[in-house]
């Protein structure tokens, strides 16, 4: 199963980051992991919330531009090159990754990833048949 | 009775040397008119050392002196007044946007030219006095309401004096009365037609089939919506106070261009910084003389527009020469590498292409030549969550623009709400090549 990411198209400079996480906060929507990524001109915020929806509809209002969309999380397996053979994987099955971050959770021993690909049900298919343990939406809340 | 084609045809299809020999005629007189009656162009024409017996046709146009806004104001109220004022039937104004008021007068002869103008624009659209014209421009001082007024009256098509405002009575009157075509700005036609949408009307329950559009900057998206909503064909119509109000070009069926009255007005395209005359088919300021009207004969007088004009036949069967849509002001003209450019140009691409047109334009200078960055405002609904798409979307605005313009700006998308807006007219181009030279 994919989960919900929210990302934010944010300005590059100071204050921008913390506009959004405040706004998030104060609605009562709570943060399980967070990612920036940058260029010169624009920042790209993608948030794992537990209420997307929610926060989206609030940055909207806000005349904000937000976007929610499915993402494939996954637990890495716990061995020397786990990450690199979930990689290899997909890499053989044809699977164009377009970015990946590592995701924090309270649930003690495991590292997850979340990445978006070119097509995400496929990946999902991929990983399911490899025996890829999967991150579902329920354990974060 | 088959619907007339022109409103008057002898003079709007006359051979295009013969509107040339009548043009040099009136030029004559009107420069002997306005040396003896308007002693402020008297002392310019002597500054310049030009005397009325120099200018023996058109081909002498380009000896006289400009007349410039500026000019206007200077004279403000009565300097540039050619007759009595006894004689003086009207006054219309401008807004008074950029600076002082103008104030511009009106005999009866010239009121009837004005309106005549105004006929062949509302014949051009197909109309004639069996038709019902809704004028909605403003009724008063300004010269849009005045002049569709009159031009419908000289037609004979029932008029209705609307005026602008009020859309619920604009509506019913519309409805009620069978209007068949709409005279306003692009922007309250648009309004009206999204009024109507939303009150269930589809554009086959809308009696309207023309429209004449003008006084405001408008795209051929607009024209396009425009026409969807309220299923019509949108006409566009261009003049200014300066030179009698609305009408001193206009739009025919064949949409290629407004026809210029020639027989009253005749028009130059020059180089805006060097004031030198360009030949037809270039860019460049537009220039009107008033050939025959007696009040307020503005000679040489710049309108800042930037546009071509074209003398190529019309299928229409008109011979006037037509002008482009202006494409922008040459006060707001920025030369970059060389190549003239617009912020109206960069605009009608954003618009074309779906994106926000709040947008900034940055020029600087590196490596010996000049930086040219747009920043451009993503609209909420554009953001994907890709940076693959953004840097799309920038290249593909980049190489409309170049399509444009002839140089490719580098394009920057930025989130929305990020430029700043100021009160009045937006900054719209920062430009600090001269800090670094
Ligand atoms: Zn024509």
């Amino acid at each position: 199963m994919a989960i919900r990411q929210l990302s934010v198209f944010v300005e590059n400079k100071q204050g921008s980051l913390h506009n959004i996480t405040d706004a998030i906060a104060n609605a009562g929507i709570n943060l399980r992991s967070m990612c920036v990524a940058d260029t010169s001109n624009y920042g790209i915020v993608r948030i794992i919330a537990d209420d997307p929806e929610g926060a989206k509809e609030l940055l909207d209002k806000d005349g904000q531009a937000a976007n929610v969309r499915l993402v494939n999380a996954f637990a890495v397996p716990d061995k020397p090159g786990g990450l690199a053979s979930v990689l290899r994987l997909l890499e053989g099955n044809g699977v164009n990754i377009e970015y990946m971050y590592a995701l924090i959770t309270s649930e003690s021993g495991k590292a997850y990833s979340v990445m978006r690909t070119g097509d995400t049900e496929e990946t999902d298919r991929i990983l399911v048949a490899n025996g890829i343990e999967l991150l579902d939406e329920s354990k974060l809340h | 009775m088959e619907k007339r084609k022109y409103y008057q045809e002898a003079i709007e299809t006359m051979p295009v040397e013969e509107i040339k020999k009548m043009q040099s005629e009136k030029l004559v007189r009107q420069v002997a008119h306005v040396y003896k009656n308007v002693p402020y162009y008297r002392d310019l024409m002597d500054k310049k050392g030009v005397k009325p017996e120099d200018i023996k046709g058109i081909e002498d146009l380009y000896k006289l002196p400009f007349i410039e806004k500026s000019d206007l104001r200077e004279t403000y109220p009565y300097g540039m007044l050619a007759v009595p004022l006894a004689d003086c039937v009207r006054i219309q104004s401008t807004s008074g946007t950029t600076g002082k008021r103008v104030i511009a007068y009106y005999t009866q002869h010239d009121i009837d030219l004005w309106e005549e103008c105004c006929a062949r624009a509302i014949v051009a659209v197909g109309a004639d006095r069996e038709d019902v014209v809704q004028v909605s421009y403003g009724y008063g001082l300004f010269t849009g309401g005045p002049g569709l007024n009159g031009g419908s009256h000289k037609v004979g098509a029932l008029t209705l004096p609307m005026s602008s405002g009020n859309t619920e009575r604009q509506l019913q009157f519309m409805l009620d009365m069978k209007a068949t075509v709409l005279c306003c700005t692009p922007s309250y036609a648009a309004y009206l037609g999204e009024s109507l949408k939303e009150q269930g009307y589809t554009p086959d329950q809308i009696p309207l089939k023309a429209g004449i559009f003008g006084a405001e900057p408008w795209t051929q998206e607009m024209r396009h919506n425009i026409e969807e909503t309220l299923g019509i064909k949108a006409y566009d119509i261009y003049g200014l106070t300066e030179i009698s109000g609305p009408g001193v070009s206009f739009e025919c069926s064949a949409q290629g261009g407004m026809h210029i009255n020639e027989d009253h007005f005749l028009a130059e395209i020059i180089n805006p910084e060097t004031g030198e005359p360009l030949p037809e088919g270039t860019k460049g300021e537009l220039v009107f003389t008033c050939l025959d009207k007696e009040a307020f004969p503005l000679l040489r007088y710049r309108t800042r527009d930037i546009c071509v004009l074209t003398r190529e036949p019309c299928p229409c069967g008109r011979t006037h020469i037509r002008m482009a849509k202006p494409m922008g002001r040459s006060d707001d003209m920025m030369i970059i590498r060389g190549v003239n450019v617009f912020p109206s140009q960069i605009e009608a691409v954003l618009l074309a292409e779906g994106f926000s047109e709040n947008y900034l334009i940055k020029l600087g200078r590196a490596n010996n030549s000049d930086t040219f960055d747009v920043y451009v405002e993503l609209r909420p609904e554009q953001f994907d969550d890709s940076v693959k798409n953004i840097t799309a979307m920038e290249k593909s605005l980049a190489n409309a623009m170049r399509n444009m313009i002839g140089i490719g700006p580098s394009v920057h998308l930025v989130p929305p709400k990020t430029i700043a807006r100021s009160e009045g007219k937006a900054k719209r181009v920062i430009d600090e090549r001269n800090l670094h030279d």
